[in-house]
């Protein structure tokens, strides 16, 4: 049902080359905190403001999108932005790609639970929503530490021979593989 | 091109391949890491391989500027983070842009994952200015660095030239991709 590794690497490769080569390596974890800040600057709207003699012209109140010359401040007070505009484009690849899968008759159209958790702790979607919960919070605020994620760090790091993309990618695979065989035990090895 | 409509079509092409390939399947993202199905792993390594490969390729040949690439600074934050991030991924199968992918397919688990990745930005966000004068933000090895000679940035090996390096990595990439075992009865 998915693409085979051929043809799916030399895709994914196309696309993390096109994507430099037009503009600048992928990334997406910014964006999340791009994300806060809308919904922040919306109920404050002290947090972020112009001013001519910031770097990027836009200046707040907050640490973080005070950094780099208001870098950040500016893409929540300008959410129409290549970065932001790219991540939101993503949800838009994410249902072509289902809506263009052939899938096997009878089979679901996605599947809400997936098959390791079910043959691990049974059908339960409140257990599952809270790990997914949990995971998120973990995941951002360790990418928004290590300024990057699997795209940015991993991917487009190890692409251009970066010492943190590797580095990166070590220090993730050496806790994600345990913390995997660890809750994930038992649950077989089939990927139906 | 309008930057914006850049913006479009290459977020669509990525959600689109990330979703065609596997890796917005929280059971694909967990069999890798319990090391049971190696289908994504090859992928992955594979599209490492070949975009450095044509990156460096495009960058001999002067097809590319390397004013087009942005390499992140190491410090003790990428090391706690990385961990983070990996035990994050583990849990819920998700990682920042394959929970985008899979909540754009229509994943429930995947909506919650963003949110829950939306708080835990926000604490981030919150924190920086505590976290910020810490060891965890000290530059190591120089910062910006990279292992061959890439563009402006400085390189450990000064082998030259460096792209010709960087190409056999990438295709070293690509054989370690192709030699890991397994066909996944969920291709096609």
């Amino acid at each position: 049902m998915y693409w085979n590794w051929k043809k799916g690497g030399v895709m994914l490769g196309l696309t993390f080359f096109l994507a430099v080569a037009s503009i600048k390596p992928i990334g997406v974890s910014t964006q999340f905190v791009i994300a806060d800040g809308i919904i922040a600057a919306a109920l404050d709207p002290t947090l972020v403001q112009k001013d001519e003699k910031a770097k990027s012209g836009y200046t707040s109140t907050n640490a973080y999108l005070n950094k780099s010359g208001g870098k950040y401040a500016k893409s929540v007070a300008k959410p129409m932005n290549y970065s932001f505009v790219f991540v939101l484009s993503m949800f838009l690849g994410g249902l072509l790609g289902r809506l263009l899968t052939k899938k096997k008759p009878g089979s679901p159209v996605v599947r809400q639970i997936p098959g390791v958790h079910t043959r691990r702790f049974g059908n339960k979607f409140i257990l599952r929503y809270s790990l997914t919960f949990i995971g998120g919070v973990i995941v951002l605020w360790g990418a928004r530490l290590a300024g990057g994620c699997t795209s940015g760090h991993m991917m487009s790091g190890i692409m251009q021979t970066s010492i943190s993309g590797y580095i990166f990618a070590v220090a993730a695979f050496l806790a994600a593989i345990p913390t995997a065989l660890l809750i994930y035990k038992n649950s077989g090895s089939r990927n139906e | 091109m309008n930057s914006i409509l850049l913006a479009i079509l290459l977020g669509t092409l990525f959600g689109f391949v990330l979703q065609r390939i596997g890796a917005a399947d929280p059971d694909k993202i967990i069999n890798m890491l319990r090391l049971k199905d190696f289908h994504l792993m090859k992928t992955i390594l594979t599209g490492i391989g070949v975009s450095s490969v044509l990156l460096f390729a495009a960058m001999a040949t002067g097809l590319l500027d390397s004013g087009h690439l942005s390499v992140k600074s190491m410090y003790w934050g990428v090391v706690i983070g990385g961990i983070l991030l990996g035990t994050g991924w583990a849990i819920s199968g998700f990682c920042p842009g394959t929970g985008v992918v899979a909540a754009g397919s229509g994943r429930i688990d995947a909506l919650i994952f963003l949110l829950g990745g939306l708080v835990g930005a926000g604490l981030y966000t919150l924190m920086f200015g505590v976290l910020k004068s810490t060891f965890l933000m000290q530059p190591l090895y120089g910062g910006k660095t990279t292992l061959v000679q890439t563009g402006e940035y400085q390189a450990v090996l000064t082998t030259s030239p460096g792209w010709a390096v960087a190409i056999a990595i990438g295709i070293a990439l690509i054989g370690i991709g192709a030699a890991l075992p397994g066909n996944s009865r969920n291709e096609a």
